[in-house]
């Protein structure tokens, strides 16, 4: 389209202008800067070479993959790949490492500590608590109470296999429902929670037949919880002497587990997690303080 | 819209804008272009020899004198070994260039700019090679205007071969000070060094070869603070290099002076030969007084000492002076010079109080340290026996170079507190004695078990200390012992 107006010259640059004018300002119609320009076309390039090498551009159902096929995907997968590479060297340590040397060497108890805590975070902290002080029903970690034993064995085997867990080699122990299947009635019930508060140092209410309490005790709970309520791991029963009650340590929490049981689960990692991890969190575990 | 009036203002506007013009400083001889050459032999010999010198630490350590090891966090200075959280040791350093900069500009102005300075001297030598390749200031200013000959490009190229060989040798000897120099100048030969080395070297080459061989005044004109500061520093009394225009003025070239004398008019002694400013590196006309741009190197001290010897006059028209002085001669006074006044001994007294201060911490310091980290999730675990543990990250510093054990000792908990370290067997009394290699930290989870919690109070204040089994050095730190509230 050819241009037929008279361009005026701006006299003192000797430019012409756009012939906008603002307040008395005219804008010079100056060419593009070389540099500008030449950049621009470099960076149009730049996207055409982009488009054949790199995902771009949105189909209907899919986009197009780039003649390099690289994507996050891939990406992330290899980086994941060089991780578990990197880690090798001391997860095969690890897995050939008894629970005792890896405890006691330096360097593979602090690889065990760093991949412990990290496993810890992903895996356990959702019901055992993010410091590992469990919740009511979540055993605590931390502490020195273990219903099935705290020993690096132990704890290895636990995390193995869970408890009550669906898988075969699982520990299981279920404390009989002494109300819900009328094996208690509610009044044996309240005389054998006061006899356990009493003997452990907690509350207990006026008026109840303690000597009652303690004959339904022998009868009863003895088997599992042991003569003097020191528990007996074997089977998970725990130590009834413990300042530290799984499900609460007042008398109507103890009621409610006479009456109806909850039998808490822990999940099987041997399916789920890498030798090495499950032996690094043992450790990790045990070294909270607590570990026998 | 435009008019007469502002096409006018266009036109002069174009005025105040001057691009640079390009000096071509010419040789001199003399007492300070000596000085200037010795000093130019003795910080690049410095520079570029110090990397190779020994310094025997034994077994565990690096044998270099002068080394910055980023890979394993170490930084070496003859005797002394510095980890990454004691830099202020650098802190240290550098006030003590500040306020040594600030002495020497107190003594005599910027003795900094005109010898010392990097800048300054890598100029040096460019231009002992843009001489010695194209001839003095005259040979290239006609060469400049020459058209492109053979015998012209053969002069650019060799001048720019040299001066990117010098660059090159710059970077290269830069990143021997932070690799093992033998082994590294090895690497490059073989060109099997790291890139990092090749890259820090090109960096380099390329800011060596751009500021010697190009920027030169520039960089000190433009964009080097110091000048501006070391204006609002100095004062009548620092020695500047100075023009006495007192015997200078009025100038004249020896026959028009001689003119004026016979006619009985005064006469001064500069002769106008602009021999002061074609020297000058930095393009300035020192008889304009005391500026900005000029480095105060003395190289306009010796071409005018050189001039008034061949005219017979006496020497010194232009000399490094203060201000006071020049003033006190036209007063008919004798001159002073008084280096000892309040400035430069309050300056030196700093030096002394800094560096005193630096070595006393440097010989004071601890070669074991230990920093304690109390768990916070959870703060304090309940036992079933109603005893209470808390737990704490432990990390113990070796800073010797051989393995050292330490005894961990808690005070300030009750006597029947027990405390165990995750990990570690050996125990002295209860006390875990924890193992650390030579020149590192371990890091060890301790775990503190209390009394009864009934006894103890809600937070106790309590101290860690390791002990040197052999050498018994005792390092602290303070934390405390969390326990339950009592209702």
């Amino acid at each position: 389209m050819a241009d037929t107006h008279d361009k005026e010259i701006d006299r003192i640059s000797g430019v012409e202008t756009t012939g906008h004018e603002w307040d008395g300002l005219k804008e010079l119609n100056n060419p593009l800067p070389r540099w500008w320009l030449y950049s621009f076309y470099a960076c149009i390039v730049w996207a055409v070479i982009y488009w054949v090498l790199y995902p771009s551009w949105p189909l209907i159902s899919s986009y197009t993959t780039g003649v390099l096929g690289a994507n996050q995907r891939t990406e992330a997968t290899a980086a994941f790949a060089e991780g578990v590479a990197g880690r090798s060297e001391f997860a095969d340590k690890i897995i050939a490492a008894s629970l005792e040397d890896i405890s006691s060497d330096q360097e593979l108890q602090q690889f065990a500590q760093a991949n412990g805590q990290a496993a810890f975070g992903d895996n356990c902290a959702p019901c055992h608590g993010s410091g590992a002080t469990g919740a009511e029903g979540y055993p605590n970690l931390q502490d020195d109470t273990w219903l099935w034993g705290g020993t690096l064995e132990d704890i290895h085997t636990t995390l193995l296999y869970g408890i009550r867990s669906d898988h075969e080699d699982a520990r299981i122990g279920e404390m009989p429902a002494f109300g819900r299947d009328e094996l208690l009635t509610r009044r044996e019930i309240a005389e054998v929670a006061n006899f356990v508060a009493s003997r452990a140092g907690f509350e207990t209410e006026d008026g109840i037949d303690l000597a009652a309490g303690r004959v339904l005790y022998e009868d009863n709970c003895a088997a599992c919880h042991g003569d003097n309520l020191e528990g007996i791991q074997d089977v998970g029963a725990p130590s009834l002497m413990s300042a530290n009650y799984l499900y609460g340590n007042s008398l109507d929490d103890i009621k409610a587990q006479i009456h109806a049981p909850r039998n808490g689960v822990m999940p099987a990692w041997v399916d789920r997690l890498d030798p090495a991890t499950i032996k690094s969190l043992t450790v990790y575990v045990h070294s909270f303080g607590g570990g026998q | 819209m435009s008019t007469d009036t502002e096409t006018q203002e266009g036109t002069q506007s174009d005025e105040w804008f001057a691009s640079a013009k390009k000096i071509y400083p010419m040789a001199t001889h003399g007492l300070f272009r000596r000085i200037k050459w010795t000093l130019l032999f003795i910080t690049l010999g410095i520079y570029y020899f110090l990397p190779f010198i020994r310094f025997d630490r034994g077994p565990n350590a690096p044998d270099q004198a002068v080394l910055v090891d980023m890979v394993h966090k170490r930084a070496y200075f003859f005797f002394i070994e510095i980890w990454p959280q004691e830099v202020y040791y650098l802190t240290g350093l550098l006030i003590l260039a500040a306020v040594a900069l600030f002495l020497m500009n107190a003594v005599a102005g910027r003795i900094w700019c005109g010898y010392l300075c990097p800048q300054t001297v890598w100029t040096d030598m460019f231009l002992w090679i843009e001489r010695k390749v194209e001839g003095d200031r005259r040979d290239r200013i006609n060469l400049d205007k020459e058209p492109w000959t053979f015998g012209k490009v053969r002069k650019r190229v060799t001048k720019h071969f040299f001066w990117l060989m010098i660059a090159w040798w710059t970077g290269g000897a830069w990143v021997l000070y932070f690799n093992d120099a033998p082994t590294l100048v090895w690497q490059l030969l073989t060109f099997q060094a790291p890139l990092v080395a090749y890259v820090w070297i090109a960096i380099l080459t390329a800011t060596t070869y751009l500021l010697a061989g190009f920027m030169r005044e520039q960089v000190c004109i433009y964009m080097c603070p110091w000048p501006r500061i070391q204006a609002a520093l100095t004062d009548e009394k620092a020695l500047n290099v100075t023009y006495r225009w007192d015997r200078g003025e009025p100038r004249g070239s020896l026959k028009q002076n001689k003119k004026l004398i016979e006619q009985g008019l005064p006469a001064g002694d500069c002769v106008d030969c602009y021999q002061c400013f074609q020297v000058c590196p930095t393009g300035v006309d020192i008889r304009k007084g005391m500026q900005l741009d000029c480095i105060q190197c003395g190289l306009c001290i010796d071409a005018c000492d050189n001039i008034m010897t061949k005219v017979g006059k006496p020497t010194g028209l232009i000399a490094y002076d203060t201000d006071e002085n020049i003033q006190r001669r036209i007063e008919g006074k004798e001159p002073v010079y008084e280096i000892v006044r309040p400035r430069t001994v309050i300056y030196a007294a700093l030096i002394v109080l800094v560096s005193a201060i630096m070595m006393f911490a440097l010989l004071t310091r601890d070669f074991a340290d230990i920093s304690v980290l109390h768990d916070r999730n959870p703060v304090f675990v309940e036992q079933s026996d109603g005893t209470v543990r808390n737990g704490y990250t432990v990390r113990l510093s070796n800073k010797r170079q051989h393995p050292r054990s330490f005894m961990l000792n808690i005070e300030g908990m009750p006597p029947n507190t027990r405390m165990e370290a995750v990990g570690v067997e050996t125990t002295f009394a209860g006390r875990p004695i924890i193992e650390v290699g030579p020149d590192t930290t371990r890091e060890v989870r301790i775990l503190v078990t209390s009394p009864p919690w009934e006894q103890m109070s809600a937070s106790t204040p309590v101290t860690f200390r390791i002990t040197d089994s052999v050498m018994g050095e005792v390092v602290t730190a303070k934390d405390n012992f969390k326990a339950p509230e009592k209702p």
